[in-house]
């Protein structure tokens, strides 16, 4: 790369939009359509002819139910044909079970789907799938022993041309469709990774372009952006508006009001599995937060200032690799006190993940020291480092934060189920853990039927609250947090958020990392700011945003350790700005880049 | 495969990619500095832990084998079939010594990764030659005739090929088939039956795939639409081809056995030209037809799994069946389909114990062999080719211990016939790399 090319691209706007704009003088497409769908051999369910395909869509009436939780209570909702329209509620509120009706991954129990006016069944995803409706799942739909390429072409294969009734797979082609997808739409990962070492970031963009390579009338997005970068998701709704601009039509689902303000045309709420009613990108994030929560929800977080004491956590020169053996964290110095919360701001995938890894005992350490309170904790098991008063909310909940098919309760536990009080001897008592999980449901406000339910069948943002309830109600020294509200509703980040202010001022240190810049800036005392695996600035929250977002971008004053960033100190705000963007931008539709660029 | 694009460095990768998000810091830092990959792993690697397993193993057999070899006398090794053929003497005691190095050399490499690229070689090598390390000892002042052994090894390892198939098959798509000692039993008495009956070969070999079939059709409709616990069921259908084969055999097989249980047998096919071929000829181009059969399915069933759409379907609905049904495919339909193919694949492995060896069916003849299968599919790792590779192993420990106690060895034949499982079990527990069963096996998929 070099930055002339970056500054050429910022001139002419990224390569999708081109792309895009060429679709409009070429109204058939065809040409580019036959890149992608050229002679498939065979042709898996998905391969139609193609042809511009308006589609509307209607749901009547949805009504879906598990035992005695109603998870949608006849639901009406109409996409129209080139619409993006938004799905906003709370967690639990039934968006991710009516997005399942409708895509034939659950069957109603009421109401009918209706395309282009005609009522059809949506038995099975094929069928949706036949009817050209596409979908990115909250929970992702990958197979994770398969490579970035085998998931993406899965379904849909590409077959080699010579005797293809055996259907020999060609991996060729199957790449270079990954890499075309990844070229077109800004979405880089490598189609010959397995997608089990992929930290999740990148298995949502392995399944955003799983999702676009099928070309689908209608696509559904069900929290695509909970783990995406601010820059990433700006790529995302750039990919949207082009979707759009070709009269495709998107259901679109996120917590995070902005985004939904910025891209959205029409924004239905959902409460406890019922519309609440539908508005336009004009109404204010307050009130939308508001009819999401059934009252008015505070957005910014209170805090007084902090009183540092001790340090907890202390860090030095610490090197990690990565599973393949780059070294992702590179002489890393933290100190964190009690009593204050030290923020790690970075693009995802500096080396933040494999630092609090390491911290975890989760990661086995090149070289350097981690203590706790003056205590070495290199070489100790993560149950040891739990034991001794850390708390931990992972990056990744469904893999590494709860047991899905254990209950709520049961997971409520899982760190202390061999102590008092919820054991005596070897035998578990269930009398004690109930009660506790009962008061930490409500303390938590976790939506679940009951607490032996299995935290599977939860919604995404209520599991992300078991692991934080968890983890946060037993006496902490140090309280290690990633993405802790990821995929949490407004009214529970709000919550998470006081409850991490009250266990800073109760003298806990406080280690977050989250690539939302908001929320880090929101909470932290101070802030570190990461980049390839070096810590470049430790700055407080107030530090100018531009400032922060250089350092993002791995500009570190006059004098960077990227020669050449330095000598072109405009382009590089203007494209690091994109970092800092998230926050500044308020108006929907802004999505040029920052408004003052110094 | 391509040369372009698909590099695992980020530098190959960032080259492949002109995107516009080369323009912001790459989401996967660059730095190049490859540290040594056993800090990032903890010591005990595959390499490692296989490395210092078979270092230790080679110097005690050097020692130990060595010692107990008689230094005078030599073990002969005979190539051919004829009696007075090529025969390799080696000096038992040197040879004991010599092969127990080899292997402890071969582990020492392991351990440094040098032969990390062939790492299945290198433990083929190790394994052979702390065979041969035994094999100097035992056979001292003995003749051994290799191509004997090794057709019997062939022979005893066939239900093993064809049955742990049967496995793959089925689990690969992630249903569990504990039943393959009932696809086996099921298949050896309706082929020895049928085929007598209508005095065609052909014929039984058919009757013992539907045979086999049949129980699977049993096994497919009780785990897949009505949900019944996977290994409880195989079971279940084990006790249930018993019980039926043993009728069948008391009431009317044995009594009448002119009419109903006196198939004959596939004579032994020879390929011209290739078995004039010294020493392999005898062995692998006179054989039975069911090891050609045997043979084409492991080539065609590992080709079939790693490189066509069937195969990457398969694999996706054994792992993460819910993934697989949100792209279109039909979970519950392939596994159906996948538990068919094994049914008949153990059927015809049922076949080869009476229309391939000794004609008759016998009650109980398969004699557990359908769970022996399980385990070499285990051992293999869930692969066609590894699958194989564990029912040679397995066949021939079973053929040495017929062998040793013909040459009146003092070592008791129980530990012999222990050893294999005995690997298994390392196997299983992770001593060579990594062991995993598709994700997916044994769940059942309901869409709600
Ligand atoms: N398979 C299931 N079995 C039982 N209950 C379920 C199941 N799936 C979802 N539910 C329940 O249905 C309700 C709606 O869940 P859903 O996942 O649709 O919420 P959501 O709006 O997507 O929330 P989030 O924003 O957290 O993703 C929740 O109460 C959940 O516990
Ligand atoms: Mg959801």
């Amino acid at each position: 790369m070099g930055w002339s090319e970056g500054r050429r691209i910022l001139r002419t706007g990224p390569p999708r939009l081109r792309r895009c704009q060429s679709a409009h003088c070429n109204p058939s497409r065809s040409g580019a359509r036959a890149l992608w769908y050229g002679g498939v051999g065979g042709g898996g369910p998905l391969a139609r002819a193609y042809k511009e395909n308006p589609l509307k869509l209607e749901l009547r009436g949805i009504t879906k139910r598990f035992g005695d939780v109603v998870a949608n209570d006849h639901i009406d909702l109409t996409v129209e044909p080139g619409e993006i329209h938004a799905l906003l509620g709370e967690n639990g509120a039934g968006k991710t079970t009516l997005m399942n009706v409708l895509y034939g991954l659950l069957q109603p129990d009421e109401g009918e789907i209706l395309i282009n006016g005609v009522p059809r069944t949506c038995n099975s995803p094929r069928e949706a799938i036949a009817a050209g409706i596409g979908m990115v799942h909250q929970h992702f739909m990958l197979v994770p022993v398969f490579t970035v390429a085998e998931n993406v072409m899965l379904g849909d294969e590409r077959i080699r041309s010579r005797l293809p009734f055996l259907g020999f797979l060609d991996r060729r082609r199957a790449r270079q469709d990954v890499l075309k997808v990844s070229a077109d739409y800004g979405l880089e990962v490598d189609p010959d990774a397995i997608v089990e070492d992929l930290p999740v970031g990148l298995q949502q963009r392995v399944e955003i372009i799983k999702a676009l390579r099928r070309q689908a009338d209608l696509l559904i997005l069900d929290e695509p952006t909970a783990v995406l970068t601010p820059q990433e998701t700006d790529e995302l709704l750039a990919v949207m508006r082009s979707l759009k601009a070709d009269g495709k039509s998107i259901v679109f689902i996120s917590h995070k009001l902005r985004e939904v303000r910025a891209i959205a045309d029409r924004i239905t709420v959902i409460r406890h599995g019922r519309v609440i009613g539908t508005t336009g990108p004009e109404t204010s994030e307050d009130e939308l937060a508001a009819m999401m929560v059934g009252r008015a929800v505070r957005l910014r977080v209170e805090k007084k200032p902090a009183t540092p004491g001790d340090v907890v956590l202390d860090i030095r020169d610490l090197r990690v690799v990565d599973d393949r053996g780059h070294r992702v964290v590179d002489g890393v110095n933290l100190q964190v006190r009690a009593g204050e919360v030290l923020g790690i701001a970075g693009v995802q995938g500096n080396g933040q993940t494999e630092l609090v890894e390491a911290v975890m005992g989760l990661r086995p350490v090149v070289s350097g020291v981690i203590s706790l309170e003056g205590q070495n904790l290199i070489g100790r098991t993560t149950k040891q480092i739990l034991r001794a008063g850390v708390g931990y909310v992972p990056e990744d909940r469904s893999h590494d934060g709860v047991v899905r098919d254990f209950s709520v309760a049961e997971n409520l536990v899982l760190d202390l189920y061999d102590r008092k009080p919820f054991a005596s001897g070897l035998a578990l008592r269930p009398q004690e853990i109930a009660t506790s999980a009962r008061k930490r449901i409500a303390e938590f406000d976790v939506r679940t039927s009951s607490p032996d339910t299995p935290v599977g069948t939860l919604s995404g943002g209520n599991q992300q609250k078991v692991i934080v309830a968890r983890e946060m109600s037993r006496p902490l020294k140090l309280f290690v947090a990633s993405q802790p509200t990821r995929g949490v509703d407004v009214g529970s980040t709000e919550f998470i958020h006081a409850r991490i202010v009250a266990e800073r001022d109760q003298g806990t240190a406080v280690l977050l990392v989250s690539s939302e810049l908001d929320e880090v800036l929101a909470l932290a005392d101070r802030v570190a700011v990461m980049y390839r695996g070096k810590v470049l600035d430790i700055v407080t929250p107030d530090a100018p945003r531009e400032h922060i977002g250089l350092l993002m971008a791995g500009v570190t004053g006059a004098a960077g350790p990227d020669g050449e960033a330095a000598t072109t100190p405009t382009t590089a705000t203007e494209h690091t700005d994109a970092a800092a963007r998230e926050t500044d931008s308020d108006e929907p539709g802004d999505e040029s880049g920052g408004e003052d660029t110094p | 495969m391509t040369t372009e694009n698909h590099g695992t460095s980020p530098v190959g990768r960032t080259e492949g990619a002109h995107t516009a998000l080369q323009t912001r810091p790459s989401p996967q830092p660059a730095i190049e500095e490859v540290a040594e990959s056993t800090t990032a792993r903890g010591f005990w690697t595959r390499s490692h832990r296989a490395g210092t397993l078979f270092a230790v193993l080679g110097i005690a057999a050097a020692v130990g084998f060595g010692a107990l070899a008689p230094s005078d006398q030599d073990a002969r090794f005979r190539l051919s079939e004829s009696a007075d053929g090529f025969t390799i003497p080696i000096p038992a005691a040197a040879g004991a010594i010599a092969f127990g190095v080899l292997c402890a050399v071969a582990g020492v490499l392991l351990f440094t990764g040098v032969t990390r690229r062939f790492f299945g070689w290198s433990v083929g090598v190790a394994l052979t030659s702390l065979l041969l390390s035994f094999l100097c000892w035992q056979v001292a002042g003995e003749t051994m005739a290799v191509v004997t052994v090794a057709q019997t090894t062939l022979l005893l390892s066939l239900p093993l090929i064809l049955g742990s198939l049967s496995g793959v098959l089925c689990e690969r798509a992630g249903v569990i088939n504990i039943a393959i000692e009932g696809q086996f039993l099921a298949g050896a008495c309706a082929g020895a039956l049928v085929g007598t009956l209508a005095s065609n070969l052909w014929v039984g070999l058919a009757a013992s795939a539907l045979a086999g079939l049949f129980i699977a059709w049993l096994l497919a409709i009780f785990a897949i639409r009505y949900l019944v616990d996977q290994v409880v069921l195989g079971v279940v259908l084990n006790v249930f081809a018993l019980g039926l084969t043993g009728f069948l055999f008391s009431r009317l097989m044995q009594p009448e056995q002119q009419t109903y249980n006196n198939p004959g047998t596939f004579k032994e096919v020879s390929i011209p030209l290739l078995s004039d071929i010294p020493f392999l000829g005898p062995v692998l181009f006179e054989a039975s037809m069911f090891l050609y059969i045997a043979l084409a399915l492991v080539v065609i069933i590992q080709i079939g799994l790693f490189h066509t759409r069937w195969g990457l379907r398969v694999r996706a609905v054994g792992e993460h069946p819910t993934a697989a049904d949100t792209v279109g495919i039909r979970v519950n339909r392939v596994r159906y389909l996948n538990v068919l193919y094994g049914g008949l694949v153990a059927g015809i492995g049922g076949a080869f114990f009476t229309l391939g060896r000794v004609g008759p069916f016998q009650e109980n003849m398969t004699d557990g062999k359908g769970f022996i299968a399980l385990a070499a599919l285990i051992f293999g790792r869930w692969s066609p080719t590894g699958a194989l590779a564990a029912a040679l192993l397995f066949g021939f420990a079973e053929q040495l211990q017929i062998y040793l106690s013909a040459i009146g060895s003092e070592i008791p034949s129980e530990i012999l016939a222990m050893a294999p499982y005995l690997a298994t079990l390392l196997a299983v527990a992770g001593l060579i790399g990594k062991v995993r069963a598709p994700a997916a096996d044994g769940q059942p998929y309901v869409n709600r």
